[in-house]
């Protein structure tokens, strides 16, 4: 999986599970301004580990404040993982 | 001490998905009951059920709000919506004076189930994700009500197994009557899935009649043969005489009486003194005489000792009066946790409506029942006032009296 398709599955699930608009999933937007709260994170954990078959942990996530980061925290623990 | 109103209504059921639906099939003697299959194969001695459609609440609701809705939260989301609108309150409204939730339920059984077995298989919680936890808890509807309505009164649930609803409704009317409340969302709500009612259908307490699931449902007939589990949602808004009058508000009844009791005796067979005493103290409450009442909606779920002895109960309090009675669980099965409230309602929908619905498949009496004036056919008739029985598992009992204005 490269790192499009990372990119792709996560803006997809966010769109469509947490139904947040299309324009507003851009790699700038911190998890305030697509309104995901600390509820939505732990269905986050939940969609990661089923997409990609790892665990998140919040201690792992203090310096991902933006989508585009997350893109890439993500798609490094996808390689890790490999 | 003010007075309480009943100013809006609304139902989900599986005789209706809405008022107008509900008091055509009232009107008509219809049920909403069927054979389930699947309740079969899961070893479950009796296949019948009510029959509901599963609301989709996508695009009406926000991702937040759905995913903490068990199935009876759906259902009391849409009859409290139905409710809200029939009373001709808006949002704005219910945040200034505070609105407050009592809605009876008494169990969510299926994401308890849904909760244990993923962490049984997957030996960790974090797989749950965030809904489990507000789908899981007794107080599902009114903790998820409240949110989604910014309720800011009274907030709890009411759980008294079958009389939930219609003590919801009774503590609202104390809460209102001392002043304490101006306007409270009730009613009560009930899962109408086959995970949640195995062990009920294990106490061999449900009607195994299954070749004609509509006629399973006789309450008060001689051959009853057990009750048929069903479930929905009914909301009743209650708000005080003024706070109505001075809205405007279409009043639709005027709660009158409350009474309750604990048969303080066995935990699954009813007795007679128990409801009688429920039915005194709400009479007494109501000042009303027994002639005054016109109706009685009776618990009624069609078991064999459940129907003596509320006929017991109803012919000791009112001998020769012999005001109309039926139990609308003939149509609609019985209703448990919601069935207190939303039997309010198709009690106020025949006052309104001009008619007393029937107690159908009731063909021959028994030696108690025949003591009533309990009707099998639809009877055009206006009324002004009626009585609703709500009686439950450790022997709790709810009576109300309801009266239009």
């Amino acid at each position: 999986m490269n790192k499009n398709e990372v990119d792709d599955i996560i803006n997809g699930f966010l769109v469509e599970e947490f139904e947040i608009e299309e324009d507003l999933v851009q790699p700038d937007a911190t998890w305030g301004d697509i309104g995901i709260d600390s509820l939505d994170f732990v269905d986050i954990v939940v969609i990661i580990e089923k997409e990609f078959g790892f665990k998140l942990k919040g201690e792992d996530m203090i310096d991902v404040r933006t989508l585009g980061q997350f893109h890439e925290f993500i798609y490094n623990r996808h390689l890790s993982n490999k | 001490m003010q007075r309480v109103v009943i100013t809006g209504m609304g139902v989900y059921s599986t005789i209706g998905k809405n008022l107008d639906e509900v008091r055509d099939s009232l009107f008509q003697g219809k049920s909403g009951i069927g054979f389930e299959a699947i309740r079969k194969e899961f070893g479950y001695r009796s296949g019948l059920t009510g029959i509901i459609d599963p609301p989709n609440l996508k695009g009406l609701l926000d991702r937040r709000s759905r995913i903490g809705l068990a199935e009876q939260g759906k259902y009391a989301y849409l009859s409290t919506l139905e409710a809200l609108d029939n009373a001709n309150i808006d949002q704005e409204y219910l945040e200034k004076i505070e609105a407050g939730i009592l809605f009876g339920n008494d169990s969510s059984s299926v994401p308890v189930i849904e909760a244990i077995d993923l962490v049984r298989e997957k030996k960790d919680t974090s797989m749950l994700g965030s809904g489990s936890i507000f789908q899981s808890m007794n107080s599902t509807i009114s903790m998820n009500l409240s949110v989604i309505f910014k309720l800011r009164g009274i907030n709890f649930t009411v759980s008294g197994a079958c009389a939930s609803g219609s003590h919801a409704i009774g503590i609202g009317y104390f809460l209102i009557r001392h002043g304490l409340q101006e306007c409270v969302i009730t009613g009560g709500g009930q899962e109408i899935n086959p995970e949640s009612m195995g062990s009920f259908d294990g106490l061999s307490a449900f009607s195994t009649l299954e070749s004609e699931p509509t006629k399973a449902s006789k309450p008060f007939d001689r051959d009853r043969d057990g009750l048929v589990p069903s479930g929905g949602a009914a909301t009743v808004i209650l708000e005080s005489y003024d706070s109505a009058i001075k809205r405007g508000a279409t009043i639709l009844g005027e709660v009158v009486g409350y009474g309750f009791s604990s048969n303080g005796d066995h935990i699954s067979v009813p007795n007679v003194d128990g409801p009688v005493k429920a039915i005194e103290m709400a009479l007494k409450d109501s000042g009303m005489k027994v002639k005054d009442i016109a109706y009685i909606n009776a618990h009624a779920t069609s078991t064999p000792v459940g129907d003596e002895k509320e006929a017991q109960a109803i012919y000791k309090v009112f001998r020769d009066v012999r005001p109309y009675v039926s139990s609308t669980k003939s149509m609609t099965g019985h209703e448990m946790w919601m069935g207190g409230a939303s039997e309010v309602i198709y009690s106020l929908l025949m006052m309104h409506n001009g008619f007393i619905a029937p107690n159908i498949n009731f063909e021959n009496p028994d030696e108690h029942s025949a003591k009533l004036n309990i009707t099998p056919k639809t009877v055009e008739k206006s009324f002004n006032i009626f009585m609703s029985n709500a009686f439950g598992f450790g022997g709790t009992n709810s009576t109300l009296i309801i009266k239009k204005i």
